[in-house]
């Protein structure tokens, strides 16, 4: 068990390895806290659709499967997209609607795909803690290159004091906007590369 | 400012100043996925271009003549996604029956448009932007499936060329293909200063 949790985690990665879910790891990353948000989000709804695809895995059809995922996803999304404008609106508007898109994450739908429709409950529920972590590990990390880089703040904690309020540091506004998402996430994974490549010798 | 100036304006807007794929990070699974070719590309842009028009005029409708007046926005995300896996499916059939050829070249590609987040995230942004009439809401839908189909298509031509190029060994394949969108993204941030509404 304690292997298919750390899968997730380093060898099998969602973000860093596989390359599912790009869409909001790019996204949403502007900032520690909303990639944080998130990826709690991602947790849960994982969770709660690999527990249920898990239940129901002996009466899926094949023509029928996507289907199916698709609409147990998005019943779980539908919960978080509420829970979040009722209780963290403020984060909501900010997410927009990165939240309604968990429902076509391929991480959600490759999971209940690749997992949850083959295994028991219990595996189900160790391999979406993992990969929700995993994603969430992940989310956070690029999250806080781009918030030091182009605002010199982590979680909204000062780390290099700004040249506007007195400081050296002057932001990389490009770290904020589209361009510095790619860029920075195509060189984590060269950096990834790099370290399982070594890893291996 | 008439109808007519308000279309091509958004028409011209969601193709170029909000590019899906490069500043809304939309669709990125097939555009590292499929950019590799571009026959292959452009038949992924045709094929999402066409369903983003169906599903975008279709949830559009639903949404305002359905749940609107009945209160059910709560069902939102349901329908929406409902709406494009039978629009996929349907265009599958459809092209099947019809259009054999075409149909052998899409192959792979038709059922994975339903997973794919530029169409859902295109209907979900024409709700965020309270776009209240239908034909505004098409050519949005045209426009981005045009705008998914140019930037995919670009990504292919210029990774055609860098199989040429001396790339180092750990950034090889997936991380340039994201550097190079990260260029890709800082062009077209030159169009962001183009129109002022």
């Amino acid at each position: 068990m304690p292997k298919v949790f750390l899968a997730g985690l380093w060898s099998e990665n969602p973000v860093f390895r596989l390359l599912l879910g790009m869409c909001p790891t790019l996204a949403v990353t502007t900032g520690a806290r909303p990639a944080l948000t998130m990826g709690v989000s991602v947790i849960f709804v994982l969770l709660c659709s690999n527990i249920m695809v898990s239940l129901m895995r002996n009466l899926l059809r094949p023509h029928l499967r996507i289907l199916m995922f698709a609409l147990t996803i998005s019943t779980f999304v539908t919960i978080v997209d509420l829970f979040l404008k009722a209780y963290q609106p403020e984060m909501s508007g900010v997410l927009g609607p990165y939240v309604p898109l968990i429902i076509v994450n391929c991480i959600i739908i490759g999971r209940a795909e690749a997992c949850a429709s083959r295994n028991s409950v219990f595996t189900s529920i160790v391999d979406a803690l993992g990969m929700g972590f995993g994603f969430t590990v992940a989310l956070v990390v690029l999250a806080s290159v781009r918030e030091i880089l182009s605002h010199g703040t982590v979680f909204g904690l000062e780390i290099l004091p700004l040249f506007k309020s007195g400081g050296w540091f002057h932001g990389w506004a490009m770290m904020a906007m589209p361009a510095g998402a790619f860029i920075t996430l195509g060189l984590l994974l060269g950096l990834v590369n790099v370290i399982s490549r070594h890893q291996e010798k | 400012m008439d109808t007519l100036t308000t279309l091509i304006l958004g028409f011209i807007s969601i193709v170029l100043i909000n590019n899906l794929v490069l500043t809304k990070f939309l669709g990125i699974c097939p555009f590292l996925g499929v950019s590799g070719r571009i026959d292959m590309a452009l038949g992924m842009g045709l094929a999402v271009t066409f369903v983003m028009t169906l599903s975008g005029a279709l949830t559009w409708l639903i949404d305002h003549m359905l749940l609107m007046p009945l209160g059910l926005e709560v069902l939102r995300y349901i329908c929406f996604i409902l709406v494009i896996a039978s629009a996929v499916q349907l265009v599958e059939m459809y092209v099947r029956k019809f259009f054999p050829a075409l149909y052998e070249s899409f192959g792979i590609f038709l059922p994975l448009i339903t997973t794919n987040c530029a169409i859902l995230g295109l209907c979900l942004f024409i709700n965020l932007w309270g776009i209240d009439n239908l034909s505004t809401a098409v050519v949005l839908s045209v426009g981005g499936g045009i705008g998914f189909s140019l930037a995919i298509c670009i990504m292919a031509g210029i990774r055609e060329n860098l199989r040429l190029a001396e790339v180092p060994v750990a950034l090889r394949g997936a991380p340039i293909t994201l550097i190079t969108a990260g260029i890709l993204a800082l062009a077209f941030m030159g169009f962001a200063g183009m129109i002022k509404v």
